[in-house]
Formats: C-alpha cells, sequence, structure tokens
C-alpha cells in the first residue's frame, strides 16, 4: 500500500474557554484523501477542534500541523493557511447582501486576485458540480437551507483547498433536505478531498468515514474503521454513546 | 394671531427670500451630515477595535460631544476659535458634524455587532484579513441595516441646523427672525418656517423609506 501523506495533526492540544477545559491532550492525524467524521455529544468539543485546525480558535498548548508545518498563530500568516483549509458551517454563513456566484468569487477574486472571468467561470463550474448551476445569479434569501448549504460547499471549493472543514452541515437542515448536502459530500470524499466532518449523520459517517472518530468530555476515546467501530466499539463509553443514538 | 388669508398670502410672497436660507439649510445639513458620517464611521471602528487606546479615545470623543450643547460646540467655531477666522457656513458645518458624527458612531457600531459572528467566520476562514473581511462583509451589511436611523440622524441634523441663526448665518431660521423683527410680524414668519421645516422633513423621510425599500429588495 502507498503510504499517503499527512494533512493535518494535532498533538497534545488543549483549549480552555475561561474555566471550562474544552479539548484535553487530542492526538489525532489526518491523511491524504481521508474523510475523519468526529462524533460525539454535544459539548465533547468536536466542533471546538475542528475550528482549531483552522484556526478560528486558537490552541492554549499543543501542536496543529497542516501538511508538515506547524502552525504558529504569532508567527505564521494565518490567511494563507486558511486559504489551504476550506470551512463549512452548520448555518451555511452565506454573505446574504451577495448574489450566488457573487459568494462563491468572493475570495478568489479578492484575496487570490483571480481575474473577474476566471473566477467566474471556475465558480459557474462548482455551482454546477453541486447541481446549482441554474442559481448563479439568485439570492441566498431565495435557497432552501440544503441548497444554501451546497452554495458554501462551492465557495469553500473556490478557494482550491487541500483539505476541507465540516461543522454539523446537515444539522439546520430539515431532514428532507439532509440527503442532498450528504451526497455532494460523498462526491467530493469520491473525488479523493481530505476531509474532517463533524455530524450527527451515522449513515454517512458509516458509508463515506473512513475513519471514525468518538469524543467525550474533550477527549478522543476511540477511533476506529466506521464497520469496526460501530459494530463492535471497544470501549464501554463508545457503546454507550451508540446505543444512546441508534 | 395672524388670520390664514394674511399667512398664506405672506407664505406665496416671501418665497424669494426664504428660498435663499431654504438652499443655504440645505447645504449646510448635507455637508455636515456627509462629514458626520466619515467621522461616525471612524470613530465606530474605534470603539469595537482591540486596541485600548482607541476605544478611549471613541468614548471621550463620544461623551465630550454628547455630553455639551451644539449650540456652545457651534459658538466654539466662531467665536472660539477666532485666530483661525473660519466662515460662518464653516463653523457651523464643522460643529453639526462633529456632533451627529457622535451619534452616527453610536449608530455604526451598533449596526456593525449585530451583523452575525459567523459572517465574519466565514470571511476569515476564506483566508480573508480582518480588514478585508470588515470592508467586503461586514460593512456592506451593517451599513444597510443603519440606514432607518441615519435618516433619522440626517432629520434631526437637518432641524438642528437652525441653531446656525445664532452665528448669523443667513438660513432658513434666521430668515424668519429676520422678517419677523423688520415687519414686526413675528407669529406669520415663524408659522411659515415652521411649514418649510416640515416640508423638509417630510420629503427626506419619504426619501429614506423608498431607498430603504430598495435596498431591502435584495435580502
Amino acid at each position: 500500500m502507498v503510504e499517503k501523506s499527512e494533512m493535518i495533526r494535532v498533538e497534545k492540544l488543549n483549549k480552555s474557554f475561561g474555566d471550562l477545559h474544552v479539548l484535553k491532550d487530542i492526538d489525532l492525524e489526518v491523511n491524504e484523501s481521508d474523510v475523519v467524521v468526529l462524533i460525539g455529544a454535544s459539548g465533547s468539543g468536536k466542533s471546538t477542534l475542528l475550528r482549531c485546525m483552522n484556526f478560528l480558535e486558537i490552541k492554549n498548548s499543543g501542536n496543529v500541523i497542516i501538511e508538515g508545518e506547524t502552525i504558529d498563530p504569532e508567527k505564521n500568516d494565518l490567511n494563507k493557511v486558511r486559504q489551504r483549509v476550506g470551512m463549512v458551517f452548520q448555518h451555511f454563513n452565506l454573505f446574504p447582501h451577495k448574489s450566488v456566484l457573487e459568494n462563491v468569487i468572493e475570495a478568489p477574486l479578492t484575496v487570490k486576485k483571480t481575474k473577474r472571468a476566471q473566477a467566474e467561470k471556475e465558480g459557474k463550474e462548482l455551482l454546477a458540480k453541486v447541481g446549482l448551476g441554474d442559481k448563479a445569479n439568485v439570492y441566498p434569501n431565495k435557497l432552501s437551507g440544503g441548497q444554501k448549504q451546497r452554495v458554501a460547499i462551492a465557495r469553500a471549493l473556490a478557494m482550491k483547498p487541500d483539505i476541507m472543514l465540516f461543522d454539523e452541515p446537515t444539522s439546520a437542515l430539515d431532514p428532507e433536505l439532509v440527503g442532498e448536502v450528504l451526497s455532494t459530500m460523498k462526491e467530493l470524499a469520491k473525488e479523493g478531498m481530505t476531509m474532517v466532518v463533524v455530524t450527527h449523520e451515522m449513515g454517512f459517517a458509516r458509508e463515506v468515514g473512513d475513519w471514525v472518530v468518538y469524543m467525550h468530555d474533550g477527549k478522543i476515546v476511540e477511533k476506529g474503521h466506521p464497520k469496526e467501530l460501530f459494530s463492535e466499539p471497544k470501549e464501554q463509553r463508545t457503546q454507550d454513546f451508540l446505543s444512546s443514538i441508534l | 394671531m395672524p388670520t390664514f388669508a394674511h399667512f398664506f398670502e405672506t407664505l406665496l410672497e416671501s418665497y424669494p427670500v426664504f428660498f435663499e436660507g431654504l438652499w443655504l439649510t440645505i447645504r449646510v445639513t448635507f455637508v455636515s451630515v456627509l462629514i458626520a458620517v466619515f467621522i461616525g464611521l471612524f470613530f465606530a471602528l474605534f470603539k469595537i477595535s482591540q486596541s485600548k487606546i482607541l476605544n478611549w479615545i471613541a468614548n471621550v470623543y463620544i461623551a465630550v460631544i454628547r455630553g455639551t450643547p451644539l449650540i456652545v460646540q457651534i459658538f466654539i467655531f466662531y467665536f472660539g476659535l477666532t485666530e483661525f477666522n473660519i466662515p460662518k457656513f464653516w463653523a457651523a458645518s464643522i460643529g453639526l458634524a462633529l456632533h451627529n458624527g457622535a451619534y452616527i458612531a453610536e449608530i455604526f457600531r451598533g449596526s456593525i455587532q449585530s451583523i452575525d459572528k459567523g459572517q465574519m467566520e466565514a470571511g476569515r476562514s476564506l483566508g480573508m484579513s480582518h480588514t478585508l473581511a470588515m470592508r467586503r462583509i461586514i460593512l456592506p451589511q451593517a451599513f444597510r441595516r443603519a440606514l432607518p436611523p441615519l435618516g433619522n440622524q440626517f432629520i434631526i441634523g437637518l432641524k438642528d441646523s437652525s441653531l446656525a441663526a445664532f452665528i448669523a448665518l443667513p438660513e432658513l431660521f434666521s430668515v424668519a427672525t429676520t422678517q419677523g423683527a423688520r415687519t414686526f410680524d413675528e407669529m406669520t414668519y415663524l408659522l411659515i418656517v415652521a411649514v418649510y421645516y416640515l416640508v423638509l422633513v417630510l420629503i427626506f423621510t419619504l426619501l429614506v423609506n423608498l431607498l430603504e425599500k430598495r435596498l431591502s429588495a435584495s435580502d
């Protein structure tokens, strides 16, 4: 088997909000083309861990290593690092004053200084890819939740990131709209995108995940291939969690 | 009290002198509010900045301006700073601009802080700097949200410009007092000038409402 290169490594990561110790000595690695799914009860720290990976939250101690480079938030240009690590949010966070296409090309135009014609061409391709080629000139308020989230995915992809982070991408959606977003993510995984996904969708974790990581109380309790972790969890707490949700 | 016929007749006859004052009032208002919007934007950004010094500067400015009467501020520029020999128009405009700027700073601060913090995070996650995300993502949305209170502040500025009469700037209100004193018919001219202000305010209210509707069409 070919050795896959390492995309993200987290070492002895600690993060506190005031007195609240949210992440406790987290170690995790994500290799190229891996889909790593973080599961756990709310408050277990999985979203915080994800946000530490693109430095929306800054760790208190430990290391976050992106593509072999240990990132020091004081010294590294985080704006450059974030261009390599795309993020999709629970509440989409589309820019309401911009059309769908403008949302997608905003960062390529202003951050990467891509020429407008080129950015629009690529933006339209991305929109077609997420199945929204006909919505380029529509404003976000005219879209359903599932469509909004697919635009958000296209917007993140427009920066051509090496890694994509998904923070509960389907949690704010009506049940009937979850499928379209998950299938877009599935496509992306098939193309070999490295993905870290915080989700409550166990079906997605089982089907698409290469690794499933169960977090509890700021620690990683268990990491395994989905088949093993779901059918024969080693830890009692993982069993308890799975039996409570499945 | 003047009879209605007398009031109406004077209203129609006096328009040439009033129109001169009206034009000056409109100029002072637009110039001062335009400057005030820039002042307000800067101090709003100072207020939400991470820098304690900038916060402090903004807080002092707003406290001093809001804590002292506008007429005192205008007098300081005209009668106080005599060595600068500031013309009446500019003394009034700068005084009004600094005054409205403090209130507009609070309007902008509130509207910037009312934008969901996910907007800034989305911008940052795409590799935008804080400044770029502020300029491209936050401020355009905050400005729209600030429009109704800004329109309100504009109307307050319009009415407050009447204080310039006290440094003898021949704007709308000063026309009324001058004409009243000349003819001993104060009540008639005061009622006339009240009508001018009222109509101006109603027109601007209408314009602001139209602008709001157009902007909210895309929301």
